[in-house]
């Protein structure tokens, strides 16, 4: 194993930088990189992004990151998606066209639909705070166990996206959030893999809950 | 979803200024100060705009960007002089989420589509400053409202969204420093005419005013800075007696309690009562940090 807690792959989208901070502001230690030998030596990995997903799957393509990341799932090794990372590690998206993702949780990715809310149009990317809330599918356990425990149903969370995931399985739904009339998930789950379409680290405290229990999670990991 | 409420910290060098108009600024403190109390206090982003980066080298505002990237962590935007996609990979590097760019995407538009291309859309905010004319439309100007274009300013914010903005950023020259208001007409004829959020920006001098913008302008999000920075100035002398705060010749207009505009200086937390007896929803909790 490596002496890194968290690699946070870096195949040249999204904002690494918030995302590091945020890991060293709850004591992690991170290496932000391409290296696939890194990646598969780190005790957590993070999966970020920003922007389209069709130049994101050429990009991890084009780095030879496709393969490792899947290891890194099948391992067991904590794996946190954010952002375009989260719908990256869905099986495909209809994002200008259809691509091919990771397809390490099933499911697909859509746009929002044009809606209208108070005589308004709902923009499209939605960009800012919105609630998540806990989906029925959870049971009594609520939270418990996952990145967001300690965090109550209803807390704020920051957004900027115009596609959202949509997972095959109703139990990897691990939060949900309204945008108009459309509910869609905003928190996914599937074993040791955990993803968030809302970005924790620009989220205030109750985010940096997240990185927390990430951190939990990887030392918990290593022990077992 | 919520309504934004987001603070502008205009930084000339290592300070915190703000003028009328953008012009005959003042030194107002720390940017670093002001922006971990608007974190503390419930901001729901950061806008930090160099006020003279189109004139001058910026370094320092990359080394304050830096700092309170590392201790604040809701989001933060970052505009001023940035005029291709390695300017705007720097700023990201030290820290921004955001981006705005106003003078070179003005002149050379594809700028926009670079940056959204190699960032994402939603990196990318078009910041226009749009001044009134005598036949009711709008101009917009650059190099912090010192110079004209002959650019219709609703034009330009349909061509900035086609070309990949993923949010824009408004300010009215004519409002902005006053404390008068946003202007309402401006804000509406482009929020009504783009998909992506418009924040307002300009003139801002109560809570009712940011209201006003969001249910007659129509705007996503308010930004605003005397009538913030103003009231935060009196927190932050209180906090350290000894402080700079207390000494720097600059400020001296403000412990006389006099202003010459028509500010009333106000909390984010009042601000959040005046969209919530709205029915506005915001981030209004009991504490943030």
């Amino acid at each position: 194993m490596s002496d890194i807690d968290v690699a946070i792959i870096d195949y040249g989208l999204g904002n690494l930088f918030s995302i590091k901070h945020a890991c060293e502001h709850v004591g992690m230690s991170v290496e932000i990189t391409h290296d696939a030998r890194r990646v598969l030596a780190a005790r957590g990995v993070i999966l970020p992004g920003v922007g389209a997903f069709g130049d994101a799957m050429n990009a991890l393509r084009r780095l030879d990151l496709v393969v490792p990341i899947r290891d890194v799932a099948d391992r067991g090794t904590p794996l946190l998606g954010i952002c375009l990372g989260q719908q990256l590690l869905f099986t495909e998206s209809e994002e200008f066209g259809c691509h091919k993702g990771l397809d390490l949780i099933p499911g697909t990715v859509r746009y929002f639909p044009v809606q209208q809310m108070a005589g308004r149009m709902l923009k499209v990317p939605q960009v800012g705070w919105n609630t998540i809330e806990l989906p029925l599918s959870r049971g009594a356990a609520g939270w418990s166990g996952s990145l967001l425990e300690g965090v109550s149903p209803g807390a704020d969370m920051y957004f900027v996206h115009s596609c959202h995931v949509v997972p095959e399985n109703s139990n990897a739904v691990l939060s949900q959030t309204t945008y108009g009339d459309v509910i869609f998930c905003s928190g996914s789950m599937l074993g040791n893999i955990t993803a968030f379409q809302f970005h924790p680290e620009r989220s205030g405290v109750v985010g940096l809950q997240i990185y927390t229990n990430f951190a939990r999670q990887i030392h918990s990991a290593e022990a077992a | 979803m919520k309504f934004r409420i987001i603070p502008r910290l205009d930084i000339k060098g290592p300070n915190l200024v703000k003028g009328i108009h953008f012009e005959g600024l003042r030194v107002l403190g720390k940017p670093e100060d002001f922006a971990r109390h608007y974190y503390e206090n419930g901001a729901d982003e950061l806008f930090f705009q160099d006020a003279v980066a189109s004139l001058y080298d910026r370094n320092s505002l990359h080394d304050i960007v830096k700092r309170t990237s590392s201790e604040i962590f809701i989001p933060l935007c970052v505009g001023g002089g940035l005029r291709s996609v390695d300017d705007i990979r720097a700023v990201l590097r030290a820290g921004a989420d955001k981006v705005a760019i106003n003078t070179e995407a003005i002149k050379r538009p594809e700028l926009i589509r670079e940056a959204s291309v190699a960032f994402g859309s939603s990196t990318i905010v078009v910041s226009i400053e749009a001044i009134r004319r005598a036949n009711g439309e709008w101009e917009a100007l650059v190099e912090y409202g010192r110079e004209t274009t002959g650019v219709n300013a609703v034009e330009w914010a349909k061509r900035a969204c086609e070309l990949g903005a993923g949010e824009l950023m408004i300010t009215s020259i004519d409002q902005e420093g006053t404390g008068k208001g946003y202007d309402i007409e401006l804000t509406r004829a482009i929020a009504s005419a783009v998909s992506v959020p418009v924040i307002a920006g300009g003139g801002c001098g109560s809570p009712a005013d940011a209201a006003n913008v969001i249910t007659q302008g129509r705007a996503d999000a308010v930004s605003m800075a005397s009538v913030l920075h103003y009231k935060t100035i009196e927190s932050l002398m209180e906090k350290s007696k000894s402080h700079e705060y207390q000494q720097e010749g600059n400020i001296e207009f403000l412990k006389t309690g006099r202003t010459f505009t028509q500010l009333t200086p106000c909390s984010i937390r009042d601000i959040q009562e005046a969209m919530q007896a709205r029915n506005l929803p915001c981030r209004m909790k009991e504490a943030y940090v």
